[in-house]
């Protein structure tokens, strides 16, 4: 199993998610610059957290033309694990890769700060690890957060389940008080259809040791860790 | 010539900076303002001679990348350089 981080010029959280998956979950690593048109064996791709080319124009929307995007899409398309996180979930929707966007959080305010997350799927390589609804504490940062798709997109995810983190209160109720960003739906991470490309605001390998607070970011990585050889890429 | 790109939220979009404007301008007593809506402004400097090629490329830009169409509208002018 060969977990793959992405590195775009801006990138601040690759080594972050490259000490969890070769020092917490003991897995193979490999980083991938943003110009390697190879995405060297990797079973899983992440594009971290940051601010890939500065976020100049909009969050994501240079670093989608980088020859190694080109590469993520079509390891996307049979079937790769993709995992974007903060602004890898920005990249990965201005990529068509998810759909919907992320806008400037309704407070104008960059949050940093703990946040408690409902997971709503757990038959999913990202999630297998996690309990039927449970309530993960994870921390988001961020000033570009609030999930927004158009009314059909949005329904359309709620009713093929789609939605796969929502912002909750400690006990897991979905309530505005608990939503840090006026994300649509309290939406904190969404998976595509297929099942294969999830994108999340909040950051779990920032939260997959003790020492940093917490540890159920770690259930995240050891789902891919156990799945990644299991799913079929084509 | 020289396009002058403007992007802006869609209706639909909630934009918390035009808001915050708005309730700027009325604290200073310009009551008469509804709404505010905060966008971009990008000026483009073309090596292009037809107006209608320049119109065809700038649309064309707009919709690769200058704007996002889930959260954002564009319009545009095409104008000969000097006379803006």
């Amino acid at each position: 199993m060969k977990f793959g981080v992405v590195v775009f010029p801006g990138t601040w959280s690759d080594r972050d998610c490259g000490w969890v998956i070769d020092q917490v979950l003991g897995a193979e690593l490999t980083y991938l610059w943003h110009k390697d048109t190879d995405l060297k064996g990797c079973d899983c791709v992440i594009l971290p957290g940051g601010f890939a080319y500065g976020d100049y124009l909009r969050t994501g929307a240079i670093a989608r033309f980088a020859p190694v995007m080109e590469k993520i899409g079509e390891f996307a398309d049979r079937g790769g694990l993709v995992w974007g996180i903060c602004n890898g979930f920005q990249v990965l929707c201005e990529a068509g890769l998810l759909p919907g966007a992320l806008i400037r959080n309704a407070s104008l305010e960059f949050r940093c700060e703990w946040t408690n997350l409902v997971v709503e799927r757990t038959d999913l390589p990202f999630t297998s690890k996690c309990g039927e609804r449970e309530v993960l504490h994870a921390p988001i940062a961020h000033g570009e957060g609030s999930y927004f798709a158009d009314p059909a997109t949005l329904s359309r995810l709620e009713q093929r389940g789609q939605v796969v983190f929502r912002y909750c209160d400690a006990t897991g109720r979905v309530v505005p008080g608990a939503n840090p960003n006026g994300s649509l739906h309290n939406i904190a991470g969404i998976v595509n259809a297929r099942g294969n490309v999830l994108g999340m605001m909040p950051h779990p390998e920032r939260c997959s040791e003790t020492e940093l607070g917490g540890t159920d970011g770690l259930k995240l990585f050891r789902s891919v860790a156990e799945n990644a050889l299991q799913v079929l890429v084509s | 010539m020289i396009a002058i790109v403007i992007v802006t939220p869609k209706p639909v979009v909630n934009d918390p900076q035009g808001v915050t404007v708005k309730q700027g301008l009325a604290s200073l007593g310009f009551s008469e303002v509804s709404d505010v809506r905060i966008g971009k402004y990008i000026e483009l400097k073309l090596e292009e001679s037809s107006e209608h090629a320049a119109r065809e490329r700038v649309e064309a830009m707009c919709r690769q990348l200058l704007a996002n169409h889930v959260i954002e509208d564009f319009r545009f002018d095409i104008v000969r350089d000097g006379r803006r």
